[in-house]
């Protein structure tokens, strides 16, 4: 800048500014080595755990760099440095119950599982031993159900919507009940089977199939989001070469558009199915409990992995006379845990894997 | 979106082959079936529940009368549902600007799935999560709390001693909002124009002024309908509540204390086995209560989604 155009104070300001010591690039390195140490010193002499010295440690990081920051480079960088470090440590934060949690499932859960405890029923037993048998077909088979009512409707739906109904009324309706759907509490729609239910067969009714319907409305309008999702990005290009052959309007829908978007699809239907597979409250509500294996969806209760998790959980038995630990229904809570996880994310990773290997080959946003 | 779109089918059709009138018929039968559900969820709710406003005094214990029954279950929602928004809206944020703007590129998406694992994890997990590892974890902290801040009447005490406290069944449920308001703000985030960034970054603001001045007012709407969504979620939310908290009928705003009011959706969960068909009725009139409340706050958030796009394409 040549001195000689006028300039005003201000812009002495920010070239004086621009001239102003920065941290070196170790500057985090050295904060973090020294409040460790100090958080350290501070955890043995006082005699607290260690996970509270970590705590210590990790505040003491995000206050010791934004302060040295405040003194050598001024206000404005000490607020984006503080700015950084609270949003890296909210991320940090939120991965502490995760990783707890997937520790512990698979900690407590991994020694139950055994070959009996995958083909026993819960029927006369007493204390420790059992298994998940009836609830891994309660589960199977009402979700199958579910799968087999909603996968239909969303899909018919989500055609109506991009193919035949653009801007009507109903669909402008159907749009905005999908909307509305998404957002029943999932008690709400175990409420709402067994009023139906009982309505057909009188007060005492439990059976699977109730719980088929109140998963189906909860599925419903996630298989309807990313089917009319997927059949949107298919290019009219290939609809209008169809019509050009002289192709009736449903055969276009059958042979070209659905092929098109299958993948898309099938990852939707995936990731429905597995949110659902873990709902408990409305198959508690209308599915009941049972400790024997149930195969009929229309008769009887029906007991569900998650639904067992919890019934073992509220009811878990007495410790043995002299045994000192957890009563026996915590084991199986938490081995049933780990075999709905494991299914909940092999059906993710199945669906991430489908959708990765079908996706559409345009530009998309992260 | 409209240029992927099907062109209009011409008014003056020729041939209108039957297989397109079956194929057209199904799709709009399941479009209207949808309507039917919804419509049945109301139908079936108010046929069962009705009987349960006025069913007799002793089924409604301790309370006297139906909206007595139900008011503190109200009030517990809420309160659950206010204590998981406050911890987990500045973390969602937080996490979702450290997904936009401040992770590595090439790790933002991996990390994305991760934060989208916690919303895949069954509700009663978490529920056994929180009760078992969480609440005795947390017995500590409401001690602590109890004794350097029981002025404030959140944390009146006494302190619980088993960890089971609102404080406790708040946190899982703001765990398992996270996920929720994290997406959706994340996207709104990187949604940001570019432009607005560089030029702020161009006039010499830091990344914190730059987010602050471009990012934040673009997404305020996106955000505040994240958190409506995730206020749903929080209200209708039955298992992780049920099975951290022992609940009693009181109005307390108590957070650490061992006398919880329970929430409406935890109620019925907990209250169903033992179920006569006058209590079942009482039960399902509180669900119609709990739907009323959610599709409140869902269509509200609805509301200023669409707003906002309107701005949006101004």
């Amino acid at each position: 800048m040549s001195t000689t155009t006028p300039l005003e104070p201000d812009s002495f300001a920010i070239t004086a500014n621009l001239a102003q010591p920065r941290l070196p690039k170790w500057a985090l390195l050295l904060v973090a080595v020294l409040a460790l140490g100090v958080a350290g010193l501070v955890t043995l002499l006082l005699g607290w755990s260690p996970y509270a010295g970590l705590v210590l440690a990790i505040a003491l990081a995000a206050v010791g760099l934004p302060l040295w920051s405040l003194l050598l480079e001024g206000r404005r960088s000490a607020a984006d440095r503080f700015a950084t470090s609270l949003v890296w440590a909210a991320f940090g934060v939120v991965l502490v119950p995760l990783v707890w949690l997937i520790w512990l499932v698979v900690k407590n859960g991994i020694g139950v599982i055994n070959g009996e405890f995958l083909t026993y029923d819960m029927r006369n037993v007493v204390g420790a031993g059992g298994g998940i048998y009836h609830a891994l077909w309660g589960t199977i088979l009402i979700t199958l159900a579910a799968a087999i009512i909603s996968i239909p409707i969303g899909l018919f739906t989500a055609i109506y919507l991009v193919e035949y109904g653009r801007g009507s009324r109903l669909a402008r309706v159907t749009t905005f009940l999908v909307d509305v759907m998404t957002g029943i509490p999932s008690i709400v729609a175990g409420l709402f089977a067994l009023s139906l239910f009982v309505l057909i067969f009188g007060p005492a009714i439990r059976i699977g199939f109730g719980g088929a319907v109140a998963l189906s409305l909860l599925m419903i309008p996630t298989v309807v989001r990313s089917s009319e999702e997927m059949l949107r990005l298919v290019p009219s290009d290939l609809r209008e070469a169809s019509y050009a052959l002289g192709i009736p309007k449903w055969r276009t829908v059958v042979k070209v558009v659905l092929p098109t978007a299958l993948g898309g699809i099938i990852t939707g239907v995936v990731l429905a199915i597995s949110r659902v597979i873990g709902e408990t409250a409305p198959l508690l509500v209308v599915a009941g409990a049972t400790d024997s294996v149930n195969f009929n969806l229309f008769e009887g209760r029906m007991m569900t992995l998650p639904v067992y998790i919890f019934s073992q959980y509220s009811s878990p038995g007495v410790v043995p006379l002299g045994q000192e630990g957890d009563p026996p229904g915590y084991a199986r809570a938490w081995g049933a845990a780990l075999v709905l996880i494991a299914i909940v994310m092999v059906l993710n990773l199945v669906a991430r894997i489908i959708g990765a290997y079908f996706a559409p080959k345009t530009e998309r946003r992260r | 979106m409209s240029v992927t779109a099907p062109s209009p089918p011409r008014a003056d059709k020729p041939v209108v082959r039957p297989g397109d009138r079956i194929f057209a018929g199904t799709a709009r039968l399941a479009a209207l079936t949808i309507m039917l559900a919804l419509a049945g969820v109301f139908v079936f709710l108010a046929i069962e529940g009705l009987p349960g406003l006025s069913a007799p005094e002793n089924i409604y214990a301790p309370a006297t009368d139906f909206w007595s029954y139900v008011g503190p279950l109200v009030f517990g929602t809420i309160l659950a549902a206010v204590v998981a928004l406050v911890i987990a809206v500045p973390f969602s944020i937080g996490v979702a600007l450290f997904i936009s703007h401040y992770a590595p590129a090439r790790v933002a998406t991996p990390i994305a799935y991760v934060i989208d694992l916690l919303a895949a994890v069954p509700s009663v997990v978490y529920g056994l999560w929180g009760g078992l590892a969480l609440a005795p974890a947390l017995r500590p902290a409401i001690d602590w709390l109890y004794d350097h801040l029981s002025f404030i009447p959140f944390f009146a005490g006494p302190p619980s001693v088993t960890g089971r406290t609102m404080l406790t069944a708040g946190i899982v449920l703001a765990i398992m909002v996270v996920p929720i308001t994290t997406a959706i703000s994340r996207e709104v985030f990187a949604q940001t124009p570019r432009l607005h960034e560089e030029a702020a970054m161009a006039l010499g603001a830091t990344r914190w002024e730059m987010i602050r001045l471009a990012v934040f007012p673009y997404a305020r709407s996106g955000v505040i309908s994240a958190v409506m969504l995730g206020l749903g979620r929080a209200l209708g939310e039955t298992m992780a509540v049920a099975m951290v908290l022992s609940a009693t009928p009181v109005v307390t705003l108590n957070l650490i204390s061992d006398t919880n009011p329970a929430t409406i959706a935890s109620n019925i969960a907990s209250n169903y086995k033992e179920a006569s068909p006058d209590k079942q009725a009482v039960l399902i009139a509180t669900g119609l209560v709990l739907f009323a409340v959610t599709f409140a706050v869902n269509f509200a958030a609805r509301w200023v989604i669409g707003r906002g796009e309107r701005n949006l394409t101004r």
